[in-house]
């Protein structure tokens, strides 16, 4: 199973705190078979020979012993949590920098939920059971192998009984294991749907009520919720039968025990003290497997979770870091594309085809097409977010894949279609990609973007809170302080993703008149639907389907690109605005 | 739902919104995570008795595991009894058959003092020997078979007991499931729109599941403990009270000890989730922000950041486990020592033929099974303490502000009767005027102050305005996710307030930039447009909305399952679908959100078509980007910062040269000089 090495994997270091933690739990054991022996003696010498003084040396012997026990099941206790949240901590450790090293492809497969709760929650799991399987199942099963050898010697005519109960306890514990996977994983699959509908819910609470449909989604709700509690049922009636199963073998063997034990007292062939020290560590057994059955039902959700981990783990991202970095000469921010192709695995038909392309410096290209044309795919291979299927992409003269990607991206300043903002201040939104820059040229660049007037207006300005994602900011407002923090950046490179969809056009026109004067030397990339945003640029390359349909300037294109003259002419509708 | 907040210039909405309302419950959910927001929950009200409240429908059922808990406590009680009854009969039957036969036990006794064995004899004198008998085999049968059958049945009524508590458990669970769902539909938008979404999220499934932990493991265990530790107690002062009274000198030490040691370790119980859910945030904020990390070269920060905050979670979580660790030890400690004490004051009795060697047996069993429960209850008195927390935050949720209750629709006969007087020569649709209307979200921020405007049926009136105009806000006002502050929004003449939410919005139908589609198939996702659709309504409508074409094309037709998030059709198919939705829907008034983004040209062509389609013969809303919706509107209402601050139509309007006419301007500019 791999997720036996897993479990090798995170505890190995801890080999030492593990093992010492071990060694306290052989001497409780030890302490917890040697006290019946003890209480056999106060029986044997001291109250058979009538001897008071044996009684209370042996007491205050008993009484030390336990005193010790309790030192060394606290020390252990603290062992093996200190060791538990160690590998708990090192399993989010290990998710979150696998998760940081994935590229776009990973994530998206995943999902950031996905990805949260099996960097949390199912960590949490994992760490449950092991805080329990540590600090008992060394134990219980030191003890119960103890208590068996011992209550052999006692009466070994009786040992067959033992078997036959440490069968069935056995038999029982592998039968509950068997039943319960599947239903954990049901429930656990049942929970994700429970989690997808409310989703759904709270975020088309609008539509929803809007066309009287909040009946259908109780109603949707309701099956999910009937889902949940019907997998919870069938795994909660199998533990409804665990308790009183185990109590049964556990007692039916003491009354076996008296039965078989007590002819045997009759024939004189064993003798009655040891038919109550047998009786004593039947129970000592079963309260010790007891404990171990109860560690070993946690096990199946923790499985589960360590497969979700496991899987995170071993999903290598497909873009990686060269062995010898190649640095460039100069950082111009000139990007070149060299019969680029890109596909996703398994489809049949490349995103990108055969892209040969050049964003010269100080100037301005605009990406025209529309959805599933590639533009962001384009965007994204720059930066290295995507490796490119064939061909070379190169960014300042040098192969994107020749690069360091962090040095190769210090001189990108990317807006994604998507603005997303972090939780803090504006002031630590703008300075994300350069944590130095001062405040006159926060407000410089947040002049540029159009956003100059609203923060100011915002409590607080530049300190002003920014809530996670940007919640309390309007689509537009999140936009343009994107598009500030990427001006903050000073790159060399600016990669626009269709990020003037929230705005106006006057606000988009304004802005982009702005931009033009501070980019300066650098090179200028924008991709967009709109036909309005690419007539001012220096080149326009048109995508359709992947492949370039037309690169020019507007009025070239305008004049023998017909998929951009169809593009302009439905957008625009030049004939109805004449 | 962005664009919802569009108009929002704010921050801190929250804020201002616990100013604005008495103190709901439902504002002091801003901040959810903070322990400060449970301890209100406490002190306001008591979650315990809620708890009890929710599982009143399962009265009789608990009634029942009540009876079945007795009887298989008390079964389980009397079994170790009925052992220490057959160990005397096998220990009787050893020594008496070591006596010589024929001697009476008084004579064996006195024989055993003569010989100089005082404690032997007077052990003896304490048992049901006859001297010269062996084991009597049949009553050591029967005894064994009673305790069988003891064992069997007290089994049975616990796994019976078991069962019903389980479905107790999951009912009570699926019924506090459904009342947060039924909660959702009464929340006003404010509400979503002011708190995460996650947190409700997080309460509804997490919160809950939690909830259901705690139910599960304590109503089974509970009452049993209690009920355990007081019969054995019961029965241990029947076999031996000095013994008795010796042991339960040491239950105030275990109780004292628990609760001390439950009580800190909640405290630190509670930090370590708090730091859980700050590190699940952190987390998710930054695999959402994935792509501008890599960007922006803050990955070693990113990574500094979690490291920090993954330790702080460490600390947290092993300083709880240490003290919740430590009640186990120390209560086994005390039980230990009681169980020394049993074992030497016994062996003491024993010796002195105070008390019978299977009786000192059977009480040492007692007392084992006497501390069990009693660990057992300070165990769960600490899954109780998580479980509160978790049910706060559900109730918590429960009682945030509802919608206000609305009439029920008295005069819908008359709206119907006053919409054919104003239908006019382009047929279809309802009359819509605002007078005079305020609304703000914030008290102290205007956002939309007397504003006046009338949309004749059959009309299309285009919202133009700059970013942040209050153009999403109007929509929220007329499909009356808001309630407005003043001033009154009229429906064929019928003031709003006279009307329930559901007659308005019947009314309406609306197209969002933001479109939204659940998880199933393409027929079902149309048909949400309206209850009860046939197949070849659905049909129509999809064929209205240009959806069929592309339908045919998919394997699976309409019968396609939608992802989670729709990934599997772009976004200009999306569009179209929820366009057939209104199609179907049949509304007099539509909302049209023309805002296209990621739409390519020939969808793009098609929405449009679809677009003006839908708006004949109904009254129309148009958030407008297109020139040509704006060149064909009947009524263009120009607004900035939540005023009207133009209204007329096109040509009017740039006649005049005021606002409309620089924005137009500025706005199409470039396709002019070009």
């Amino acid at each position: 199973m791999a997720q036996s090495h897993l479990v090798r994997t995170f505890l190995r270091p801890h080999a030492r705190p593990l093992g010492f933690a071990a060694a306290l739990q052989v001497l409780q054991a030890a302490g917890n078979l040697y006290l019946p022996i003890l209480n056999a003696h106060i029986v044997d010498h001291g109250v058979v020979q009538g001897d008071v003084g044996y009684i209370g040396r042996t007491g205050a012997l008993m009484l030390g012993i336990n005193v010790v026990l309790c030192v060394a099941s606290l020390i252990s206790v603290r062992l093996s949590s200190w060791v538990a949240t160690a590998v708990g901590a090192d399993l989010r450790a290990a998710v979150h920098d696998r998760v940081r090293s994935f590229s776009v492809v990973e994530l998206n497969r995943f999902g950031v939920a996905s990805l949260t709760t099996r960097s949390v929650n199912d960590v949490q799991q994992v760490q449950v059971f092991a805080q329990a399987a540590l600090s008992l199942l060394v134990i219980s099963i030191v003890t119960a192998l103890g208590a068996v050898v011992l209550a052999v010697r006692q009466g070994p005519r009786l040992s067959p009984l033992l078997i036959v109960t440490l069968a069935a306890v056995l038999v029982l514990a592998g039968w509950v294991m068997v039943r319960l996977l599947p239903m954990f994983r049901s429930v656990q699959v049942r929970t994700d749907g429970l989690n997808q509908v409310l989703r759904e819910q709270i975020a088309g609470v609008r539509v929803a009520r809007a066309f009287l449909r909040t009946g259908t989604e109780q109603a949707r709700f309701e099956r999910a919720n009937a889902g949940i509690t019907d997998a919870q049922l069938r795994a909660g009636r199998v533990f409804a039968l665990v308790t009183p199963l185990i109590l049964v073998i556990a007692n039916l063997s003491s009354v076996g025990v008296l039965w078989f034990g007590g002819r045997l007292v009759a024939d004189g062939t064993m003798p009655i003290g040891s038919l109550t020290a047998f009786l004593l560590y039947i129970l000592q057994i079963l309260l010790y497997v007891v404990i171990g059955v109860t560690v070993l039902t946690l096990l199946p959700r923790a499985v589960a979770s360590m497969h979700r981990i496991q899987e995170v783990l071993d999903t290598v991202p497909a873009v990686a870091d060269p062995a010898e970095p190649v640095e460039p000469e100069a950082v111009t921010g000139a990007v070149a594309f060299r019969n680029v192709t890109f596909g996703y695995a398994g489809s049949e038909r490349p995103v990108l085809d055969d892209l040969t392309l050049a964003f010269p410096p100080g100037r301005t290209t605009a990406i025209l097409g529309g959805t599933g044309s590639g533009k962001t795919t384009l965007l994204n291979l720059v930066p290295r977010f995507l490796a490119a299927t064939a061909g070379d992409v190169l960014v300042n003269g040098v192969g994107v894949d020749e690069q360091a990607a962090e040095r190769l991206r210090a001189g990108i300043g990317l807006v994604p279609q998507t603005a997303y903002l972090f939780a803090g201040t504006v002031a630590d939104n703008l300075r994300f990609g350069r944590p130095e820059a001062t405040e006159a040229e926060l407000w410089r660049a947040l002049e540029t973007a159009q956003a100059r007037d609203f923060v100011a207006a915002l409590p607080g300005q530049l300190e002003a809170r920014v809530e996670r994602g940007g919640v309390n900011l309007s689509g537009g407002q999140r936009q343009r302080l994107s598009i500030a923090r990427a001006l903050v950046r000073r790159p060399s490179l600016y990669l626009f993703d269709d990020c003037f969809s929230a705005l106006d056009a006057a606000t988009d026109a304004r802005l982009r008149a702005a931009l033009s004067t501070e980019t300066g030397d650098a090179t200028v990339v924008i991709a967009t639907q709109r036909a309005g945003t690419v007539m001012a640029a220096d080149q326009i390359v048109v995508l359709d389907g992947g492949s370039v349909a037309g690169i020019g300037t507007h009025p070239q294109l305008l004049a023998d690109c017909p998929t951009y003259q169809q593009i302009i002419a439905s957008q625009l509708e030049w004939g109805a605005a004449a | 739902m962005s664009e919802s907040r569009d108009v929002v210039e704010r921050t801190d909405v929250v804020d201002t919104v616990v100013q604005t309302d008495t103190p709901e419950p439902a504002e002091q959910t801003d901040t959810p995570d903070t322990p400060d927001a449970t301890e209100q929950t406490d002190a306001r009200r008591p979650v315990l008795p809620r708890l009890l409240v929710l599982l009143r429908p399962e009265r009789a059922r608990l009634i029942a595991v009540g009876a079945l808990t007795v009887f298989s406590v008390g079964l389980l009680v009397v079994g170790p009894w009925l052992l220490g009854q057959a160990t005397d009969v096998v220990f009787n039957g050893v020594i008496g058959k070591q006596l010589p036969a024929g001697q009476s036990k008084a004579e064996a006794v006195a024989a055993l003092r003569a010989a100089g064995h005082g404690h032997l004899a007077d052990m003896l004198a304490g048992m049901a020997v006859r001297p010269g008998v062996g084991v009597d085999t049949g009553r050591l049968g029967r005894l064994l078979l009673l305790a069988i059958g003891a064992y069997l049945l007290s089994a049975a009524f616990g796994w019976a007991q078991g069962r019903i508590l389980t479905g107790v458990a999951q009912r009570t669970m699926f019924r506090l499931r459904a009342q947060t769902e039924e909660k959702l539909t009464r929340l006003p938008l404010r509400h979503f729109d002011t708190h995460p979404h996650g947190d409700i999220l997080s309460r509804v499934v997490n919160d809950v599941d939690n909830v259901d932990t705690t139910l599960q493991e304590t109503l089974n265990q509970l009452p049993s403990s209690v009920l355990t530790v007081l019969t054995t107690l019961g029965i241990m002062f029947w076999i031996s009270p000095i013994l008795a009274t010796a042991s339960l000198v040491t239950i105030p030490v275990v109780m004292a000890v628990a609760s001390v040691l439950a009580g800190k370790s909640k405290a630190r119980f509670e930090a370590q989730w708090e730091q859980t859910g700050r590190l699940t945030s952190m987390v998710e904020e930054s695999y959402t922000g994935q792509a501008l990390i890599l960007a922006y070269g803050r990955g070693e920060q990113v990574a500094e950041e979690f490291g920090q905050e993954n330790r702080k979670l460490r600390r947290a979580g092993y300083s709880a486990q240490l003290l919740s660790g430590a009640i186990f030890p120390a209560v086994v400690l005390v039980g230990n020592l009681n169980s020394v004490v049993v074992a030497a004051l016994g062996g003491y009795q024993v010796a002195t033929g105070a008390i019978s060697l299977g009786a000192v047996q059977a009480f040492i069993q007692y007392s084992q099974r006497f501390t069990s429960p009693v660990i057992q209850s300070a165990g769960q008195m600490n899954v109780l303490q998580s479980g509160i927390v978790s049910a706060g935050r559900i109730f918590e949720f429960l009682d945030a502000q509802e919608e206000p209750v609305l009439p029920a629709g008295g005069v819908a006969q008359g709206l119907d009767e006053r919409r054919d007087e104003h239908q006019d020569d382009r047929g279809g649709g309802h009359r819509v005027r605002l007078e005079n209307v305020r609304f703000r979200y914030e008290p102290d921020t205007p956002l939309i102050e007397d504003f006046t405007l009338e949309a004749a049926p059959g009309r299309t009136v285009a919202i133009v305005g700059p970013t942040g105009a209050g153009k999403t806000t109007l929509v929220n006002l007329l499909v009356r996710f808001y309630e407005i502050d003043s001033g009154r929004i009229l429906l064929d003449g019928v003031d709003y307030r006279e009307l329930s939410r559901d007659q308005v919005r019947r009314c309406f139908g609306m197209v969002l930039q933001d479109t939204w589609l659940f998880h199933g198939s393409i027929r079902d996702n149309i048909g949400y447009g309206r209850e009860g659709a046939g197949d070849d309504e659905i049909l129509a409508a999809a064929r209205a909305a240009h959806v069929d074409d592309f339908v045919r094309t998919l394997p699976e037709g309409y019968d396609t399952i939608l992802e989670g998030d729709a990934s599997n059709v772009s976004s200009g198919q999306k569009q179209l679908l929820t366009i057939a939705r209104a199609f179907l829907a049949d509304p007099g008034i539509l909302i049209l959100d023309e805002a296209t983004s990621n739409v390519d040209t020939r969808t793009e062509a098609m929405i449009q078509e679809a677009m003006t389609r839908l708006r004949s013969g109904r009254t129309s809303f148009v958030i407008a980007h297109r020139l040509s919706t704006i060149h064909t509107a009947d009524t263009i209402v120009v607004m900035d910062a939540g005023r009207v601050v133009e209204q007329g139509s096109h040509d009017e309007l740039l006649e005049r040269e005021g606002f409309y006419h620089e924005l137009y301007h500025s706005q199409f500019a470039e396709t002019l000089v070009s």
